[in-house]
């Protein structure tokens, strides 16, 4: 399960990432194996989500969310 | 002022740096750049409790030590390199204490670098309110390093974290977080020995950063990438598996020293909110209201200031032609000078209420959901949602908002931001707007609550936003991208502006614009005066004998006289000479010469179109009878036909004209400055300038 597949509200907890340079800048921001993920919001254009995580308000692409594996 | 200690101020974005930095200082600080780069270097100084004085060096806020920008690959260097002129004896680290873990990485990092370390704990009130426990003790015990809670907006803690700073080592107390040296140990024993390094995470970081950084030689650099081939170095997994070590190593160090509620009180009210200022209509909706309210505002608010300041220099004119004998020093004074700097200060209340708008805009978050909001518009026309910040910015000066595409990271989106930017409607051309406006736009209201001018003006400046965009998906298509682009950002919750903030941001923007604006105008005014004022020849002196025939003198009334002599004499002076040789070329525009005039002075800065319409009606003008700009302009007719000039055709051509054109040479300096190749400034300015007589063009025949 891809974390830009989540709805609003769902929560996931992040397993790998498939992509190795995305993967180094999303665990700078907390995005780590390991952490839970709740999806707040999405852009009123579909596109930027906003998610939870570590305690705080992080925005990225869907496509840049598809590199995010989660446990499900 | 002499310092008997530097301190550097680090942590990441949205931690409340700048407040504190603002807190400890006051207004004792300068803004300059780091040598070699275009990044803003804040400096102030701190007076210690033992009486000592601390120089204080803001740092860009990042999240780590890895940059993903110009702007944050400064924080290494500085920390890094002991050679560097602003190498600190103490880091003071700001922590946000609601998000302490992110945090943590940034601290986790410098703390390795074994440079004398004190935390700063900001925002303790509110990690209070969302019910965080922090140990601040044992926090404290576990990192090795003094831990100072502090609340930067309340000012709470700062005396103690004064003290803390008086009473700091000069050796690094800290605690390793990490084993760094497991994460290529044969390369950093080999760097640390070849370049006689102490360090293992300074030899690591060298080993990730070598192309970029500017104290290692050509020689050291070839050197650590030989060494990293040799030992078969990937600087992305490497960089990986030290993330993941060091968050390992918080998240033990967290759960002894903080308990957090499962939900944290804040985030629930901030996305409260953002269910409002986010929503699919209401969200562009409010979007859209506030840049409305915001050129409302800047248009009605400042009349009145305005108005005064106005006053007070047509008073000043006057004055001294009346008390000082007449001659040309003071005609030079009063008509060159005076004349000029009153077309600039009367700006001073728009931009500063622009500023005020911005940086509430900024201070309260609001910013960052509009690029989130705004993201995929923008990159449908091959920009970002990170170019919002410039292009708003756009709104106040192309200059600082060029230097703010810095933390867009992707090349081509960067390129296409600072390509447009310029186009971005500023405060310098507000002045010829609003003067052009009220001179051909009656000040009435429709429906009630528009008033007619408002709308105009907020018809400009929609204009220059589509033309933005338009111009941002042509060269979506020529540009060839360089690299992926990400969009990676945080949201951070909202707060309540800090008015001490607005309200400096408000005075150190008028005082630059003042300062900068000021000089060029003075020497602006300066030459054009000198220009308007002598002619080539004696073609002056063919002017006094032929109007000095008892043909003239006998039939024509005595002011009638002294007006046609002055007219004569303009358009045979230096600057007429100038202004007639581009006639032809702005004719079809429905310019004259003096507004050629204008429009070649405006090249060095536009906002000194209404210095130089001042100085050169008030040249033709008579001394006894000093009026506003407006008036002048108002009651200037063509010499041949007797219409007025500025018709409504002729004033929305030469909005047109400034609308478009690339009128700023601060401009053109820093766009080269932020690309590094002249080529970049060289078709801004063609594109625009092409752009600017299309425009004028069409809007003269259409309207005329």
């Amino acid at each position: 399960m891809k974390l830009s597949q989540l709805q609003v509200g769902e929560k996931g907890i992040v397993k790998e990432f498939t992509d190795l340079e995305m993967s180094v800048k999303l665990m700078e921001m907390g995005c780590l194996p390991g952490e839970e993920i709740r999806v707040d919001r999405i852009a009123p254009l579909g596109d930027p989500i906003a998610i939870n995580v570590s305690g705080y308000q992080l925005s990225l692409r869907k496509r840049e969310a598809s590199t995010i594996i989660l446990h499900k | 002022m002499k310092a008997d200690i530097r301190v550097a101020l680090v942590g990441n974005p949205n931690t409340g740096k700048s407040t504190l930095f603002n807190v400890l200082t006051g207004l004792n600080q300068k803004i300059g750049n780091f040598p070699g780069v275009t990044v803003d270097k804040k400096v102030g100084y701190s007076k210690l409790p033992d009486g000592r004085v601390a120089e204080v060096v803001d740092l860009p806020g990042t999240y780590s030590l890895y940059p993903k920008s110009q702007d944050e690959s400064i924080v290494f260097s500085v920390l890094a390199d002991r050679a560097n002129a602003l190498s600190p004896d103490l880091v003071v680290v700001i922590l946000d204490a609601t998000s302490l873990k992110r945090n943590l990485l940034l601290y986790s990092q410098v703390a390795d670098l074994k440079i004398p370390v004190i935390v700063a704990l900001n925002m303790m009130d509110l990690a209070k309110k969302s019910g965080i426990d922090i140990n601040i003790n044992l926090l404290a015990q576990n990192l090795g390093v003094p831990v100072v809670p502090i609340a930067a907006r309340k000012q709470e803690g700062i005396d103690e974290l004064k003290q803390a700073i008086a009473i700091a080592n000069k050796v690094a107390m800290q605690v390793d977080s990490i084993d760094v040296r497991s994460i290529a140990p044969q390369l950093i024993e080999s760097i640390s020995n070849e370049l006689n390094i102490g360090n293992p995470y300074f030899a690591l970081q060298l080993a990730h950063q070598h192309e970029t950084l500017k104290f290692l030689s050509t020689e050291q650099s070839d050197r650590i990438e030989a060494l990293e081939k040799e030992h078969g170095f990937h600087s992305q997994k490497a960089q990986g598996a030290e993330t993941i070590a060091r968050y390992s190593a918080i998240n033990d160090l967290l759960y002894d020293t903080v308990k957090t509620p499962s939900t944290a009180q804040d985030e629930t009210i901030s996305n409260k909110i953002d269910k409002v200022l986010t929503h699919k209509v209401f969200g562009f909706i409010i979007f859209f209201a506030i840049l409305m309210f915001m050129f409302q505002a800047i248009f009605t608010w400042a009349s009145y200031p305005m108005d005064l300041i106005s006053q007070a220099f047509v008073w000043l004119e006057n004055t001294l032609h009346k008390t000082l004998p007449a001659g040309p020093l003071v005609n030079l004074l009063a008509d060159g000078i005076v004349a000029g700097l009153s077309g600039v200060m009367v700006f001073i209340p728009q931009i500063a209420i622009l500023f005020a708008f911005i940086s509430i805009l900024e201070d309260t978050g609001y910013m960052s959901r509009v690029t989130f909001m705004m993201d995929k518009l923008m990159r449908k026309v091959g920009l970002n949602g990170k170019s919002v910040v410039p292009l708003i910015g756009g709104f106040a000066c192309a200059v600082p908002s060029i230097m703010s595409t810095r933390t867009i990271e992707n090349w081509k989106d960067r390129m296409i931001t600072i390509m447009v930017t310029p186009l971005v409607t500023c405060s310098a051309r507000l002045p010829v707007y609003t003067l052009l406006i009220a001179l051909v736009v009656p000040n009435k209201n429709i429906w009630w609550v528009f008033n007619l001018q408002g709308l105009a003006l907020t018809g400009m400046y929609v204009l220059s936003l589509v033309s933005a965009v338009i111009v941002a998906w042509v060269f979506k298509y020529i540009l060839k991208s360089r690299e992926r682009g990400y969009f990676i950002m945080e949201l951070p919750v909202y707060r309540t502006p800090r008015w001490k903030n607005v309200a400096f941001s408000m005075y150190e923007r008028s005082k630059a614009f003042v300062l900068q604006a000021g000089k060029v105008i003075i020497a602006v005014s300066i030459v054009l005066w000198v220009l308007a004022s002598y002619g080539p020849g004696n073609r002056f002196a063919q002017i006094d004998a032929k109007y000095s025939q008892p043909q003239y003198t006998k039939t024509v009334p005595h002011d009638q006289l002294d007006r046609d002599i002055a007219t004569a004499k303009l358009e045979n002076s230096y600057a007429g000479v100038l202004g007639h040789s581009i006639e032809p070329v702005i004719r079809p525009l429905g310019f004259d010469w003096k507004i050629g005039i204008a429009l070649i002075t405006s090249f060095a800065a536009r906002e000194v179109f209404v210095g130089t319409m001042a100085t050169i009606y008030s040249v033709n003008g008579d001394a006894d009878n000093i009026q506003s700009v407006q008036e002048k302009m108002h009651q200037a007719k063509n010499t041949q036909t007797g219409q007025p000039v500025f018709t409504f055709a002729v004033a929305f051509s030469l909005m047109m004209f400034y609308a478009f054109a690339m009128q700023c040479a601060s401009t053109v300096a820093v766009v080269y400055r932020e690309t590094k190749n002249w080529r970049w400034p060289a078709i801004q300015f063609a594109y625009m300038t092409v752009l600017a007589y299309a425009a004028s063009f069409v809007a003269y025949h259409l309207l005329k």
